[in-house]
């Protein structure tokens, strides 16, 4: 792992900045942990200060310091994409897994599935859920709804993988070696489905915190809690923009920006790890 | 004569040395899978090589092919090459030069037809892939003489459209050859063409290759463990034990008046319908690349090893004309079968 | 006198292609044998590529379900119906592959193959045990477990994975053994050695091997009896010597003279008589056709004259 990671970085241009990109803000979103400031007082600051060197990132209509509101904003937004990502890594791996091994009625019921979620339009559901649930709304909850609707593209894709892996004798080896299936699945296979999975982590975190940030403008989620997307909520409800607080949105929106630069950056780089072919050549085979 | 020499050789290798060099944590381990072979292969010759598996055929034949990649290096010595576009050393050539001579002069069928092919690209893809670049040939004209090319081998168009697990393994094997042919190469290198394939088929294959090599004039290296392939195909013979061409010279001396003990064996071991004495599989195991005996190298296995054998490497040495052992005993090496004596079993 | 297996009238037809060109190919055809529990045997398979052998196999390990027709094994059919049922009849029917570079995945090291097979039909526990096992087998077949621990497939000769995993085959001591092609990949030297080794198995352990190959030699050398296959259809059977010394299907027939001689070697003769050629390729499509049993013992297919 380290020497790959030592690698990519020394020959491929697209991941050393992708990874430097998304390395500073994670560390700015991590500054927010030592905040002398609660990111959800408000009026605790001169408000509408421009940026400069008493606050970084200006000061918005509210009275809040925006170098650590958005420090807070992000690491919620981060979190909340990772939690995404991971929830639905872990469901599309195992559907994934699952139909692509066992095939057969297995199969035929996850693609079922699979096809109804895809069909499924996201947009509505997520709303309804906010006007069922309001304040109960928090970051986790919204992140456990997004990731049921994050998987079936992916869990396709790891799906057509194992079925190539299913029929390769080393397969049939492992079964014949007493294996059992979840054991050939988890062992002898999810290592060619990793490099899907590391790729598609950076994919599917661009969509999450894409559609945080759209409901969250709309004002379809909790706007007590600081993301990037209530950020600009708050910013648009004080008419930022008209009254001449560019910094308010114009900031969180070149870092996010970069965010998802650096994401993509990381998803090509990591792409060109997906052949397992390439893996191979670099053990020596 | 020296002239002479140069124009009927078309590669000479001299001292090659190439190693697996690799660390693991920190830890060096050296496979010394082609350890200072010298040899030449002339033109409108094939050239077979044996030897059992992991003595480093396929290292060799990778160094020839210019087709090494790390932790496999050459450490010493050298490939040259004499194609009618100038001589190359491609063990040390740029990728540019070695780019230049790939499928025009120099080509490979690697062991293991499927590898080459991409499983999930139709055949005709495959050949543009490949051959469009060097034949400098496009659309009609490139499918054209693809198509001419693939009736020769008896292979129908239709395969162009077919993906390679929907063809059997005789038809894949038939393609990689059409693969590397269809270039006119000077020297073609086969792994183990035909391996695999049963004997209908692999006769078919066989007699294919070397009516392509007669219509084209060029030079064929191949490999493969199977001695009555060898038998029937080559025009010379060399053996390769642990790293090292032990013997080397024309075909029908090489099965009835071997001068090492090893191709003494190596020709007894087969089989044969009608006979089902014991045959011998040799003693002990294949010497390990990393650590292999010191001296002569076949001396923990050797029949008529002598003391001498265990400390002095013995050199390759002419015993009759094109034909060299590294011995030191080749005059007392028995053949232990007799162009007759397998005659009267056959009938 | 009990049966080990019984194969029984099965067939096995394939469907190709898209939802337009629906094709099907027959790739085993009505084929029957048994072998018997009391008289281990190496019992032999010959036909060109594509005649369907693989597929035979498959069907007998129970990875495949036949078309028509059924498969026993010790009276139950293959595979088995229940966990414990399948595993008790993996640990009697063991596999050896054909392609000994595609016999272990490619990122993990050889050992762990070993090492399963010992815990699961061996039931050790114990790290020992386990590696004692390992290398008991793995030294049946000339390789150590030195040579082979933390070994990727990659860093090893073909032949050297081939051994390796007839070594893991061998470790819970089953009665059958299928294996497919498992020499076509190794030389003269080493091949001897493996068919020196099945027919120990055979010998000295009573394990009944069936033994897929292309190469005549080592079939007569080591089999009792065999069957040709053609196009998924048994063409001969019998003692394996009896047909070998004298085929009489035009198709074993061309096998035979197919395989190169070493006794005119330098001498380059590749050519097979056309006509040898034709007449089998013809009888490949020729329709029907039925086994009858000859004096001597064996089955021939002949046709209904056309
Ligand atoms: N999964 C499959 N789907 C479709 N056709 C198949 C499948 N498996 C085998 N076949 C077809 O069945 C026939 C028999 O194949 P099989 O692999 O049994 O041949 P074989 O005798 O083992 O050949 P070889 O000597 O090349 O290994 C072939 O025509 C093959 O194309
Ligand atoms: N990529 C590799 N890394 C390390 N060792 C290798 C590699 N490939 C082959 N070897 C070793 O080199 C030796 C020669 O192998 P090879 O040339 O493939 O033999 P052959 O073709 O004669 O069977 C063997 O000991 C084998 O284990
Ligand atoms: S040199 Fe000695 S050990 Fe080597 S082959 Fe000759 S007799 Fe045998
Ligand atoms: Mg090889
Ligand atoms: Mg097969």
């Amino acid at each position: 792992m380290f020497a790959v990671l030592r690698d990519l970085v020394r020959y491929n241009v697209e991941f050393t900045i992708g990874a430097i990109l998304v390395a500073v803000i994670v560390i700015f979103a991590c500054l927010s942990f030592f905040s002398p400031v609660d990111p959800t007082q408000v009026y605790l600051a001169i408000p509408d200060q421009p940026p400069g060197a008493q606050y970084w990132f200006g000061s918005n209509s509210r009275g809040q310091d925006m170098f650590w509101q958005l420090s807070f904003a992000f690491r919620n937004t981060l979190t909340f994409g990772l939690t995404v990502a991971l929830l639905s890594r872990i469901i599309s791996i195992a559907v994934g897994l699952a139909a692509g091994y066992l095939g057969g009625w297995v199969d035929r019921v996850l693609m079922f599935i699979n096809d109804i979620f895809v069909a499924i339009p996201i947009f509505p559901i997520l709303i309804l859920f906010y006007f069922v649930m309001r304040s109960n709304l928090n970051g986790f909850t919204l992140a456990l709804v997004m990731a049921c609707f994050g998987w079936p593209y992916d869990a396709r894709l790891i799906r057509s993988v194992t079925l190539g892996l299913r029929h390769r004798e080393f397969t049939r080896q492992a079964v014949f070696a007493g294996m059992s299936p979840a054991k050939i699945m988890l062992e002898e296979h999810l290592p060619y489905v990793m490099p899907i999975i590391f790729a598609t982590t950076m994919a599917n975190m661009i969509w999450s915190i894409g559609l945080e940030v759209t409901l969250a403008v709309l004002g379809f989620t909790n706007i007590n809690i600081p993301t990037v997307g209530t950020t600009l909520y708050w910013a648009n409800n004080h008419s930022a923009m008209v009254v001449g607080v560019w910094w308010w949105i114009l900031i969180p929106v070149i870092i996010v920006v970069l965010l998802f630069i650096g994401l993509f950056l990381l998803a090509v780089s990591l792409n060109e790890y997906i052949d397992p072919r390439s893996r191979l050549r670099r053990m020596g085979a | 004569m020296a002239q002479d020499n140069k124009r009927r050789d078309i590669l000479t290798v001299e001292g090659l040395k190439a190693y697996y060099q690799m660390s693991y944590f920190g830890v060096d381990r050296e496979v010394r899978a082609v350890d200072d072979i010298t040899m030449t292969v002339r033109r409108n010759e094939i050239y077979g090589i044996a030897g059992e598996s992991s003595s480093g055929k396929t290292s060799f034949i990778k160094v020839l092919a210019a087709a090494l990649r790390p932790p496999f290096r050459v450490v010493a010595g050298s490939v040259k090459y004499d194609f009618s576009s100038g001589p190359v050393d491609v063990a040390d050539a740029t990728d540019a030069q070695i780019e230049a001579i790939r499928w025009r002069h120099l080509s490979y069928i690697m062991q293991g037809s499927m590898s080459v092919l991409n499983p999930v690209r139709r055949i005709g893809r495959t050949f543009e892939d490949f051959a469009a670049r060097p034949l400098g040939l496009r659309g009609k004209a490139f499918e054209e003489r693809v198509v001419s090319h693939l009736e020769k081998l008896k292979l129908p168009a239709d395969v162009l459209r077919a993906y390679p697990h929907e063809l059997s393994g005789g038809m894949r094997q038939r393609v990689t050859i059409g693969l590397a042919t269809v270039c006119r190469p000077e020297f073609i290198i086969a792994d183990e063409p035909t391996t695999a394939l049963d004997v209908v088929v692999q006769k078919e294959v066989l007699s294919l290759i070397r009516d392509v090599q007669q219509e084209m004039g060029s030079s064929v290296v191949f490999v493969t463990h199977d001695m009555s392939v060898h038998a029937n195909m080559a025009d010379r013979v060399g053996i390769i034990y642990a790293g090292r061409l032990v013997e080397e010279g024309p075909t029908r001396q090489m099965f009835f008046a071997p001068k090492h003990p090893y191709t003494a064996h190596l020709v007894a071991s087969l089989p044969r319908i009608g006979d089902t004495t014991q045959r011998p599989a040799l003693e002990g195991r294949p010497p390990s690349l990393a650590a292999p005996p010191s001296g002569c190298r076949f001396h923990p296995r050797c029949p008529l090893a002598i003391d001498k054998c265990k400390t002095d490497v013995p050199p390759l040495q002419t015993v009759a004309p094109d034909h060299r052992t590294a011995c030191w005993r080749w005059q007392d090496v028995q053949p232990l079968v007799s162009p007759h004596a397998a005659h009267g079993v056959m009938a | 006198m009990t049966t080990l297996l019984n194969v029984d009238n099965v067939s096995k037809t394939f469907a190709m292609g898209g939802l337009l060109s629906r094709k099907t190919t027959a790739a085993v055809q009505n084929a029957s044998f048994s072998l018997a529990a009391e008289t281990p045997e190496i019992f032999t398979i010959i036909g060109e590529s594509g005649s369907g052998k693989t597929t035979l196999a498959r069907m007998i390990l129970g990875l495949e379900t036949p078309t028509t027709g059924s498969i026993t094994f010790r009276g139950k059919p293959v595979g088995g119906a229940t966990k414990v049922e399948r595993m008790a009849f993996m640990a009697a029917v063991q596999p050896v592959f054909q392609n000994p570079f595609e016999a272990f995945n490619p990122l993990k090291q050889i050992d762990r193959y070993l090492e399963s097979t010992a815990r699961t039909f061996l039931g050790l526990k114990d790290r020992t045990a386990v590696e004692r096992a390992m290398d008991e087998a793995l030294q049946t077949v000339g390789l150590s477990l030195a040579e082979v621990k933390g070994r990727y497939p990659h860093e090893m000769s073909g032949g050297q994975l081939q051994r390796a995993a007839i070594a893991r085959a061998l470790i819970p001591n089953p009665p059958l053994l299928i294996a497919d092609e498992p020499v076509s990949m190794v030389d003269a030297s080493l091949r001897m050695s493996i068919v020196n080794l099945l027919k120990a198995l055979r010998d000295d352990f009573g394990v009944s091997v069936i033994y897929i190959t292309h190469d005549l030699a080592t079939a007569y050398y080591i089999s009792n009896r065999l069957i040709i296959m053609q196009r998924g259809r048994i063409v001969e059977m019998g003692d394996a010597r009896t047909v070998l010394e004298n085929p009489e299907h035009p198709y074993s027939r061309l096998l035979k003279a197919s395989v190169l001689s070493t006794e005119d070697a330098g001498d380059g003769k590749l050519a097979t008589n056309p006509d040898m050629v034709a007449l089998a390729t013809r009888l490949a499509t020729a329709p029907g056709g039925q086994l009858v049993s000859r004096p001597d013992g064996r089955l021939v297919r002949v046709y209904e004259p056309v």
